[in-house]
């Protein structure tokens, strides 16, 4: 258009054809190269609370931090004490998310092989759609399902570590079935045929070929599940409840879990001192919340990293 | 994928597998069979193993049920209590209210939080998802997706803390300044409080947890713009952003509105971080920057349920059951418009 106006009037220093072809609207490029700034500025945004969280928890959290602080509970620790640990909450964050595993893990793996290999019709669309939608729920209200469901056949204030698994699995199977489906899909179909063709069983074919194939992928999608609800807080505040001593019973008697005990440390808040006391520490409980903080955010990181390598060494050769 | 048609029907299969007797003494060639049927044991277990997968998957579907029914029993007590009989037992329980009452200001923080968070995360998550998909080198875009994606698997509870430690007293003079400006605005209203527990930090808390969600969703659907609607733009001598703007925006559009969606419902159900951070009160205050004006449900019940009496546990829970009919309203919504664009998107 620019050429159209200009050669309307001409001028003395009427740029050339070739010159209004190669140059570029000034504005135009000015608005691209503002715009590539806000984008790329947008990115750097969201890298200062990755950072900022990360230094900040490493650094409140290392000092207290110690093979003493992980191995010890905290029976009969109160006040201002230099004591106490985390050796509880860890054994209660590893048993109730196990037992959550070992409930959703199945379910989770027999429902993708549901929706990839036998599934047609209203029910494959429904559990396809609720499964979505199923990611959505609120943990704190699949923690008071689980609170409700035991609590209508045990009488109220239940509390042990089983309820918390069954929470936790709520939020876990459809994570479960979402990568455990994605990896399925991803076994080509020759491989199913080759099977079929030398009169394999269509369920044989399903576990022999189809998920030992797929097997790299699924343990990678339960790992990185697993990762996902480990650092739940709410719906286990609501069902395992708090407790200072070791339980290893999840059937009966309140758990401590990881996350809570951070949240419950935090909650404690600054203890008063008295003047002069030398086996004191003002922020003792702040101080443990942050090295329980770190500790969880390392083992999340951990999973998602041993995840992340799995599917890396051990994905089978895709052959092109 | 090939679906054999006596395993397709699920209903069918279970009540074969359960009524047919094993015939256990039927050796191959004694008679007529048809080889896709293989032999009559192999066929049972491929019935019970079918059974088994449509059982697991019809498990989905019963336990979002079971979560609404066992909600709804467990709720009843408070739902049928008159008012003043919630106002006898429960200590914490607002006088001369309804229960509806009672839930209408937490519902009016629950979903103010959400759409601070939401106004503040859904600009930046596109940002980030343009600048993964069409500006950093293609080589580094995974690696940068995954840098995002760390974000989701950060703990809420550890937000909580490093919104009350780190991000808090770095706001707190933002918020200050914003009131002493911009208080004429009845949402910039000062005083701002100080330390600055209030909804405006714990939205941008909650901006910064939907982050990872927002972004890969609209990651995803930038990177299915056709790429020959991009090089006709680019071709008609467009430049990147203009590229952007004509092709990969409106492609994305309604993909975005869905990964939006998908915030919100993240926003809505929120806890330990709200819990943390805000300084709770009952009212439908518009003052962002004042503390003891605003509380989210999910946050009330995480703060009252460990000590709640009977009543208060019903009442606690029938505040978790408005949260979860709109949460489940919202995620419906969004996965229905992802679903309808799947069928009519122009990628494949």
């Amino acid at each position: 258009m620019a050429t159209l106006e200009q050669s309307a009037e001409p001028r003395s220093d009427r740029p050339t054809t070739r010159e209004l072809l190669t140059r570029g609207d000034t504005r135009r490029k000015a608005t691209d190269r503002v715009m590539a700034v806000v984008v790329t500025l947008a990115f750097v945004v969201a890298l200062i609370p990755l950072l900022s969280l990360s230094w900040t928890v490493l650094s409140n959290g290392i000092g207290r931090l110690s093979p003493y602080f992980l191995s010890v509970s905290m029976r009969g620790v109160f006040g201002g004490m230099d004591a106490g640990g985390i050796y509880h909450a860890i054994l209660g964050t590893v048993l109730v998310t196990g037992v959550a595993a070992l409930i959703s893990v199945p379910i989770g793996i027999m429902t993708a092989i549901y929706l990839v290999e036998y599934g047609t019709g209203p029910l494959a669309r429904a559990v396809t759609f609720f499964v979505d939608v199923m990611t959505g729920i609120p943990s704190i209200v699949a923690g008071l399902f689980a609170y409700s469901l035991f609590s209508l056949f045990l009488g109220p204030g239940v509390r042990f570590g089983v309820v918390g698994s069954v929470a936790l699995s709520v939020l876990m199977i459809p994570v479960v079935v979402r990568s455990c489906e994605e990896m399925l899909r991803l076994v080509p179909n020759e491989l199913r045929e080759a099977a079929y063709a030398l009169g394999v069983p269509k369920w044989l074919a399903i576990l022999k070929v189809v998920v030992r194939t797929a097997i790299a992928g699924i343990v990678t999608g339960v790992m990185l599940a697993v990762a996902r609800v480990i650092g739940e807080t709410a719906p286990l505040l609501v069902t395992v409840g708090v407790i200072d001593s070791i339980n290893t019973n999840v059937f009966e008697g309140r758990m401590m879990t990881l996350p809570v005990y951070v949240f419950r440390q935090y909650a404690q808040g600054l203890v008063p001192c008295a003047d002069g006391a030398t086996d004191c520490i003002a922020t003792i409980n702040i101080d443990r919340a942050w090295a329980a903080a770190l500790t969880l955010i390392l083992i999340v990181m951990l999973l998602n990293l041993a995840a992340r390598m799995i599917s890396k060494f051990f994905a089978p050769r895709t052959g092109h | 994928m090939s679906n054999s048609p006596q395993l397709a029907r699920p209903t069918a299969a279970e009540t074969a597998a359960v009524a047919a007797p094993a015939p256990s003494s039927g050796a191959p060639g004694d008679g007529p069979r048809t080889p896709v049927r293989g032999h009559p044991h192999r066929d049972r277990a491929g019935r019970a193993f079918s059974t088994a997968a449509t059982v697991a998957g019809s498990t989905i579907l019963v336990t979002l049920a079971a979560v609404a029914v066992f909600l709804v029993l467990r709720a009843w007590p408070a739902l049928s209590a008159s008012p003043e009989e919630l106002t006898e037992g429960i200590q914490w329980f607002p006088e001369g209210t309804t229960l509806l009452g009672f839930v209408g200001p937490m519902l009016f923080g629950t979903v103010l939080a959400s759409v601070i968070a939401l106004a503040v995360a859904v600009p930046v998550s596109t940002g980030i998802a343009l600048f993964i998909s069409h500006y950093a080198p293609r080589r580094m875009a995974n690696a940068l997706g995954y840098l995002i994606d760390l974000l989701a698997a950060i703990p809420s509870v550890v937000y909580g803390l490093w919104g009350v430690a780190w991000l808090a007293p770095r706001l707190q003079p933002a918020w200050a300044w914003l009131s002493e400006t911009l208080g004429f605005i009845p949402l910039f209203e000062g005083p701002a409080a100080n330390p600055p527990r209030v909804i405006l930090t714990v939205g941008i808390v909650l901006a910064v947890m939907i982050l990872p969600i927002i972004t890969a969703v609209a990651r995803e659907v930038f990177l299915q713009t056709p790429r020959l609607h991009e090089e006709a733009a680019l071709a008609l001598g467009a430049t990147r952003w203009e590229m952007i703007r004509m092709a990969v925006l409106p492609f994305g559009q309604s993909g975005l509105i869905s990964a939006s969606m998908l915030g919100l419902g993240r926003a809505l159900g929120e806890t330990m971080a709200v819990l943390m951070i805000l300084s709770p009160g009952l009212t439908y205050s518009l003052a962002l920057l004042q503390a003891g004006q605003h509380q989210t449900i999910a946050a009330n019940i995480a703060n009252q349920f460990p000590e709640a009496n009977p009543l208060g546990v019903s009442t606690l829970i029938a505040t978790g059951l408005a949260l979860f009919v709109i949460t489940l309203a919202v995620n419906m919504a969004a996965r229905w418009v992802v679903a309808r664009r799947k069928d009519f998107s122009g990628a494949n």
